[in-house]
């Protein structure tokens, strides 16, 4: 696969270990994976990296994943980028709360790599 | 999930350091003043060691984890009330956790009942919230968590989604399939009929993608419908207005949850119609038997079965389908690890672990090359002047380079002491629940690095230090009261850089050393004769002595006795000293000094005969030439001197290590006066002070054999090994007398052994 074509997924968690894995996992798949480890550093990364899709987690230090996206969704330019909650929860408030502030989708944690390729196949191809 | 195992020691790594930040932030809260930041840390750290731990199917852990969150989750809701009793029990819990990841490292059981107590505590306290109306159920999830496998259960998790879909499937009127051929045998024909809500790009959801994900399904045939579009004039291009109908013709291993999948977070938004027919009845018993995965039977409804029948929700995917389900993705990611060596690691990769064996290799190979490098400083300097001068300058720039090589290197063993001194807030609150006292710990200068292996080794000799200090430093609140000092006591431990070193006090406001009952303990043990006129300063430092430490006594009623000597042995054999100051009263003061390192030391090199020796700089009190009339032999040829008003033991070097050619009049050689760690004096008679230099340890015993008196060894730039002296070891050979002890090196010979290297060097050198 050519780098120019690789789709490039940005993954926030203020776990090192589910960023790992999440990269490791997406990487294998062909993408290609920057980390922020809280929502700040992901809107910071963001104002100067092309992301093709956000998968956030939602407890986070300084800015949780329920801010970021409803930050995210307020830039224009971002309005239509696709954003996956990675919750550890099947809490379906939480669902609807990331519904309404704008999420694309969500991932249950503890995640199975098959279906995180295949969620993220889904929503950004 | 096996390629994710990798990860466990990250997670492991990462749970440790939760754990830390649990545990401190644990110890900061306090009943009344509720810091939120460090409620939602808390919550965080238990939560992240929750998510990893059900990512490597820890089940226990994540179960426990998953109490102690809940109890977490109602005091950041302001649920439960932080009370001393809910911090001892959460910070229980947090040791219990603690416990529970060792058994997942370690791959055992933890066993039977371990958090059963815990559990049933943390849950007391959950519920009195639970009568708070608004508190989230606790109990379901952990089952989600459990069986990392199960996750396509999607029933459960999925469960709104489902719902949605199932409803739409139900309003579901005539299909608008087309009516086409016959299905092909061993197939299923689905047709899906998407409609999507105009709204649906704003959520980030790409049609286009759930199309190509219905596409990768199997054979597909997709019509776009127009009808919806508007004229261009009103057309918004954020809106949509398109909608499709698809035609898949997929194998049987695809069934209804791998459609209603692909729509899984866009089921709200859209209006779904998804219908399936099969071939006649006639064909189904074609697929072998057993071969086909149990939800075929769901999944391949009858011909001309209508899905509106069935009202259960789609059957879970069993294991056979998520594998095939993998096959896509698997090829893509062979293409891709082709080119994974080039990923860009991201914008917060700014750290990496790394092996601590690599690190010392590395600390081992720059010390060579101090060493290489003194020795080529050492030739050069022998040669004619002013003929080499580009020479000189490279090496010049080369020692330079060299140094600060050794000193990033050095620096990349550098750890604050954070990691030690965040430890010592639970020992002080601890101490003070035992001792009933109460006590402020006030840290400073945490940031302040050190290396690694000093870190470590800090540990017990701090906690000794602060637990004497609340024990026998400081009164009980209302002795305090009485002599005018706040009730609470504060033990100040602090942290700095001073002269390339560290030093580090621990500071308490207590009563101060009690001077008399020290000193008459001392008399009757025996450590001092009675009638002895001791200076304050020394009756304070015979707390440092061995006899003191011997349980029962002393600390209880004045003492600082308990392990102070073993603090000061563990110290000493980092290459550290500790002092004690202390004014009754007012309170006491320990004071230790350390290397940085315990690579690199600070010595004295000085020359007895042929030979090379390096003093630590620590042991050094002064040089000094003794006149005639300072000096007194002892019948047992074992002479004195007369030093600031001191008689003080002389060790003839040469005569203790048999050295040829040395001066043995030391009125002629020098006398340096060195202090061991219990404060006794040596006076060393050698033959010159040639100067002081950063040597690089090497380890006498990993090379050669343990010599008495001998510390480790060191090459000097002339490539000749030297020994580093070991003073405490000096004084205990010169009280064995003074007589040459067996086994002692005699020159050359155990200098030349430690490395062939040095061996060549030497003949070289000669």
């Amino acid at each position: 696969m050519e780098p120019s074509v690789k789709k490039k997924v940005m993954t926030v968690d203020d776990s090192r270990t589910m960023r790992d894995m999440v990269s490791f996992t997406l990487r294998g798949a062909g993408y290609e994976v920057v980390e922020a480890a809280d929502g700040q550093q992901a809107m910071n990364a963001i104002a100067t990296t092309k992301v093709d899709l956000v998968i956030t987690d939602l407890n986070m230090p300084n800015m949780d994943g329920l801010t970021l996206i409803r930050r995210l969704r307020a830039i224009p330019a971002h309005r239509t980028l696709p954003i996956l909650m990675l919750t550890t929860e099947a809490d379906e408030k939480k669902k609807a709360e990331g519904r309404t502030a704008g999420a694309t989708g969500w991932i249950v944690k503890p995640f199975n790599p098959d279906k995180l390729v295949s969620v993220v196949q889904k929503v950004c191809g | 999930m096996d390629d994710l195992s990798r990860f466990k020691q990250t997670y492991f790594d990462e749970s440790a350091e939760l754990l830390a930040v649990a545990e401190a932030g644990l110890l900061r809260l306090a009943p009344g003043e509720i810091d939120m930041d460090e409620v939602n840390a808390i919550f965080r750290a238990v939560h992240s060691i929750k998510g990893g731990g059900g990512a490597f199917g820890f089940a226990g852990l994540v179960a426990f984890a998953h109490e102690f969150e809940t109890v977490m989750d109602g005091v950041r809701n302001a649920e439960i009330p932080i009370t001393t009793g809910l911090v001892d029990t959460l910070i229980r819990a947090n040791d219990v956790l603690a416990r529970m990841l060792s058994h997942a490292a370690d791959g055992t059981e933890a066993p039977e009942g371990t958090t059963d107590d815990t559990v049933a505590a943390l849950r007391r306290f959950l519920g009195k919230a639970e009568a708070v109306p608004g508190q989230p159920e606790p109990a379901p999830e952990p089952a989600a968590t459990l069986h990392p496998d199960d996750e396509d259960d999607e029933a459960g998790i999925f469960g709104d989604a489902l719902a949605a879909i199932q409803a739409a499937r139900d309003d579901q009127g005539p299909s608008a399939t087309p009516a086409a051929d016959a299905v092909p045998d061993g197939k299923i024909r689905w047709t899906v009929v998407f409609r999507p809500k105009a709204e649906l790009l704003l959520s980030g959801n790409e049609p286009t993608y759930m199309l190509r994900a219905l596409r990768r399904l199997g054979e597909a045939e997709i019509v776009c419908h127009l009808d919806r579009l508007p004229s261009l004039r009103d057309l918004d291009a954020e809106l949509l207005h398109l909608s499709w109908t698809v035609t898949l013709l997929a194998g049987p291993e695809v069934d209804r949850a791998r459609i209603d999948d692909v729509f899984e977070f866009v089921a709200d938004d859209c209006d779904i119609r998804i219908s399936a027919e099969a071939p006649p009845p006639a064909v189904i018993p074609a697929i072998p038997p057993g071969a086909g995965p149990p939800a075929l039977q769901n999944a391949a409804p009858a011909p001309g079965a209508d899905l509106q029948d069935k009202a259960v929700p789609p059957p879970p995917a069993t294991p056979a389908a998520t594998t095939s389900g993998a096959a896509g993705p698997g090829k893509a990611a062979d293409g891709a690890r082709r080119g994974n060596g080039g990923d860009h690691a991201g914008p917060t990769s700014h750290t990496i672990r790394v092996d601590l064996d690599k690190i010392d290799r590395l600390v081992n190979m720059v010390g060579e090359m101090v060493i290489t490098q003194a020795m080529i400083a050492e030739h050069v300097r022998d040669l004619p002047p002013g003929q080499f001068q580009e020479l000189l300058e490279g090496l010049e720039s080369l020692a330079q380079h060299t140094r600060e090589l050794r000193e990033n290197v050095m620096s990349i063993r550098a750890q604050p002491v954070s990691s030690v001194f965040s430890r010592m807030p639970r020992l002080v609150r601890e101490c003070a629940a035992a001792t009933g006292k109460e006590v402020m710990l006030v840290t400073s200068g945490e940031t302040t690095e050190v290396d690694k292996t000093v870190v470590e080794n800090l540990v017990d000799p701090l906690t000794h230090m602060i637990r004497n200090s609340i024990d026998h430093g400081l009164e009980g609140p209302e002795e305090r009261e009485r002599t005018g000092k706040p009730r609470a006591g504060t033990v100040h431990l602090s942290a700095a850089h001073r002269s390339g070193r560290i030093v580090i006090e621990v500071t308490d406001d207590g009563r101060g050393i009690n001077r008399a009952k020290v000193l008459s303990k001392a008399i009757e043990k025996g450590l001092v004769q009675p009638g002895s006129s001791l200076s304050d300063e020394e009756i304070d430092n015979l707390i440092f002595l061995p006899g003191f430490s011997t349980a029962d006594q002393v600390s209880n009623l004045s003492g600082r006795g308990v392990g102070m000597d073993v603090v000061r042995r563990n110290i000493s054999s980092l290459g550290g000293r500790i002092g004690v100051y202390s004014a009754p009263g007012e309170g006491s003061r320990f004071v230790l000094s350390l290397p940085l390192t315990l690579a690199v030391l600070d010595g004295m090199v000085i020359s007895v005969g042929d030979e090379r020796f390096v003093l630590p700089l620590t042991n050094i009190v002064e040089s000094l030439r003794p006149k005639p009339a300072d000096l007194h032999g002892l019948v047992n040829k074992c002479d004195v001197m007369m030093a600031r008003g001191e008689y003080v033991r002389l060790v003839h070097l040469h005569r203790l290590f048999g050295i040829p050619k040395a001066i043995d009049d030391a009125t002629r050689g020098l006398v340096v006066l060195v202090e061991t760690e219990d404060g006794s004096r040596l006076g060393l008679v050698v033959d010159e002070v040639l100067g002081q230099q950063q040597v690089v340890i090497k380890s006498l015993e990993a090379n050669f054999r343990r010599l008495d008196g001998v510390a480790a060894a060191t090459i000097l730039g002339d490539g000749r090994v030297a020994l580093i002296l070991d003073v405490a070891g000096l004084r205990e050979m010169s009280r064995h007398g003074a007589a040459p002890a067996t086994g002692i090196p005699t020159t050359a010979i155990p200098l030349a052994a430690p490395a062939d290297r040095s061996d060549q060097r030497q003949r070289q050198t000669v």
